[in-house]
């Protein structure tokens, strides 16, 4: 893995959350790997207290096939989002793995209402013999302890 | 307005099986609910484990009035007005915190003991034969009508006078009892942040949603039937377990069968709770050790009682709803007729294991987040009838489903589990508050 192969994955990822490619969005993930989203500023623990999202192959999976059933109201009509990152953080590099950050802006938007988020993004990554795969992320939302309404798409 | 012109306004709105639309969504029945029913009734203000220590306080509210709740240095709690009483500053606005002995205002550094007494006034002679004894203000932070911590769970009533903790819930207390006595130790403990999730709609929808079981299979097929199927899809070696996941959703699919026999309770006041015999949380598996520990702490007779209850979503009339069996409580907070913050928490069992807590972590960020794929329905369902409510070819609300003629909802009944009882009971109690409380 080296810097570059790092960087255009972590674009790669946003870009097809943001064109709705979710099965290959999928594709991307061990199947170990955990979605982490905090419900507070530097939380430790995604197990005995209440997080926002963490979600494993099983419930990403659902949440997916979820977004395209015929009777999800709250997607009728369906949400769109866009990610605009800034230039990710290497954190570490080996030759088989990484740990990157990344500031993001997440727009999403239903109907004639929209939301911006402010995100820091932190992917563990694995080298396998298909290419990058996700081993873990961890997404920390700037107000994640504020009262929000549906964010139903991903950040 | 005079009692009896508040009497005919409120009458008017209430029938026996609908509600006329105003309830939801008209600003001068909000402003007479925030000056009147929340003002008469008994409200859920926090947990005590939110205030360990003396001086530990947490911010909190009574429909619109601003409050705080504190643990004085006798180990009392108290719950104050959020209010100087020079100028009206509110002495705290984060969640939580320490004061350690005193509050201090920030504005002119009154100060003042974690009982609210009045305790310095910088250059105090400026008052000096001003008659300042005289003033409310030489009281200090005033404290609410009265409160009542029922083992842990802090209560309080804004008016001085009015009917009592112990009159106003009556037997509807057994689901908070069962909530604590699954604790081997009879106590709970906060874990972690709640959930906030801001509703654009009326604050009863959502109390009223809590005892809906028929929309659980219609709402959420989106998320409980799409889970069902790709479980039942997937490829997995022969004799895979269940993951947790899909013993918290899997439930909400089942069919109305299942929800008319799971029953509904309801009891004077406003109180009910659905799961009678049976309910979405009474088939998730055993947790190692947490039998054993129950059953060291009650003996097997008892500790079997103790689980054997799995009630369903109970509702303390006005506002907030408790899962026993989990250790969940959601609050439903009035910001406005249209808008509505739920705050939903979680506790863990002292003396149990944690995989309970973390259950009921999975349980809360499944079905009550902002990004769950189950709140999404429903708040979906929430602001789409706050918005049809506003058409004016109809006014009234249909609650009638299973209605019996002269129902008396000062009995305790119980009744198949798809009845609308419950939410007649819950404006049968709007009714008499909003008047004061009398029957
Ligand atoms: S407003 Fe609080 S001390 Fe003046
Ligand atoms: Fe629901």
């Amino acid at each position: 893995m080296n810097r570059d192969e790092v960087i255009d994955f972590i674009h790669d990822e946003a870009w097809m959350l943001d064109e709705g490619q979710y099965h290959d969005w999928l594709n991307l993930w061990l199947p170990n790997a955990v979605y982490w989203m905090p419900l507070n500023w530097n939380q430790q623990d995604p197990v005995n207290e209440t997080s926002l999202l963490h979600e494993d192959n099983f419930m990403l999976r659902l949440r997916i096939e979820r977004l395209h059933g015929a009777r999800t109201f709250s997607q009728k009509p369906k949400s769109r989002c866009h990610h605009v990152l800034n230039r990710p953080r290497i954190l570490e590099l080996t030759e088989d793995s990484a740990r990157v950050a990344t500031k993001m802006h997440y727009v999403e938007t239903r109907l004639d209402e929209q939301q911006l988020l402010a995100l820091t993004v932190t992917h563990d990554l694995k080298a396998t013999p298909e290419g990058i795969r996700i081993a873990g992320k961890r997404v920390d939302i700037l107000n994640c302890d504020a009262a929000f309404g549906n964010i139903q798409l991903l950040p | 307005m005079t009692e009896a012109d508040l009497k005919s306004r409120v009458d008017a709105l209430i029938r026996p099986q609908q509600v006329h639309r105003d309830v939801y969504t008209s600003p001068e029945v909000y402003a007479l609910e925030m000056r009147h029913l929340f003002r008469n009734v008994w409200v859920y203000i926090g947990h005590d484990s939110q205030t360990p220590n003396k001086g530990d306080y947490i911010t909190a509210q009574i429909g619109d009035q601003p409050l705080l709740m504190v643990r004085h240095t006798d180990n009392e709690i108290h719950v104050l007005y959020n209010r100087c009483p020079h100028k009206g500053t509110k002495i705290v606005i984060d969640k939580a915190g320490n004061t350690g002995k005193f509050f201090r205002c920030p504005y002119h550094a009154w100060s003042f003991k974690t009982d609210g007494c009045l305790l310095a006034i910088p250059l105090k002679k400026g008052y000096e034969g001003t008659g300042l004894e005289e003033t409310e203000a030489s009281h200090g932070l005033a404290p609410v009508g009265a409160m009542m911590n029922y083992r842990g769970f802090i209560f309080a009533r804004l008016a001085p006078e009015g009917i009592g903790f112990e009159e106003f819930f009556g037997d509807s207390l057994s689901s908070l009892d069962n909530m604590v006595d699954r604790s081997p130790e009879g106590k709970l403990t906060v874990a972690g942040a709640p959930l906030r999730y801001m509703h654009k709609c009326n604050w009863k929808m959502l109390v009223e949603n809590q005892t809906d079981t028929c929309h659980p299979m219609v709402a959420h097929e989106s998320s409980a039937g799409t889970a069902v199927k790709i479980w039942e899809e997937m490829e997995k070696p022969e004799g895979t377990p269940t993951p947790a996941a899909m013993e918290i959703i899997a439930p909400f699919m089942s069919p109305y069968e299942f929800f008319e026999n799971m029953g509904i309770r309801t009891w004077p006041n406003g109180h009910g709770h659905t799961g009678v015999h049976h309910s979405i949380h009474s088939a998730y598996s055993d947790i190692p050790g947490y039998l054993d520990a129950m059953v060291a702490a009650y003996g097997e007779e008892r500790a079997n009682a103790i689980l054997g209850e799995n009630r369903h979503n109970t509702v303390y009339f006005p506002n907030i709803m408790i899962k026993g069996p989990i250790q969940q409580l959601r609050n439903f907070i009035p910001l406005g007729p249209d808008k509505t913050l739920v705050e939903s928490w979680i506790f863990a069992l002292d003396g149990a294991p944690s995989e309970l807590t973390a259950r009921t972590a999975m349980y809360n960020r499944m079905i009550n987040a902002p990004t769950s794929m189950v709140g999404h329905d429903d708040l979906e369902m929430y602001e789409r009838a706050q918005e049809g409510l506003m058409a004016d070819g109809l006014e009234w609300v249909n609650i009638q489903r299973l209605y019996e003629d002269g129902e008396d909802f000062s009995e305790e009944a119980v009744l198949n589990g798809t009845t609308e009882r419950q939410m007649r009971n819950q404006f049968d109690a709007w009714k008499r508050f909003m008047i004061g409380g009398a029957a």
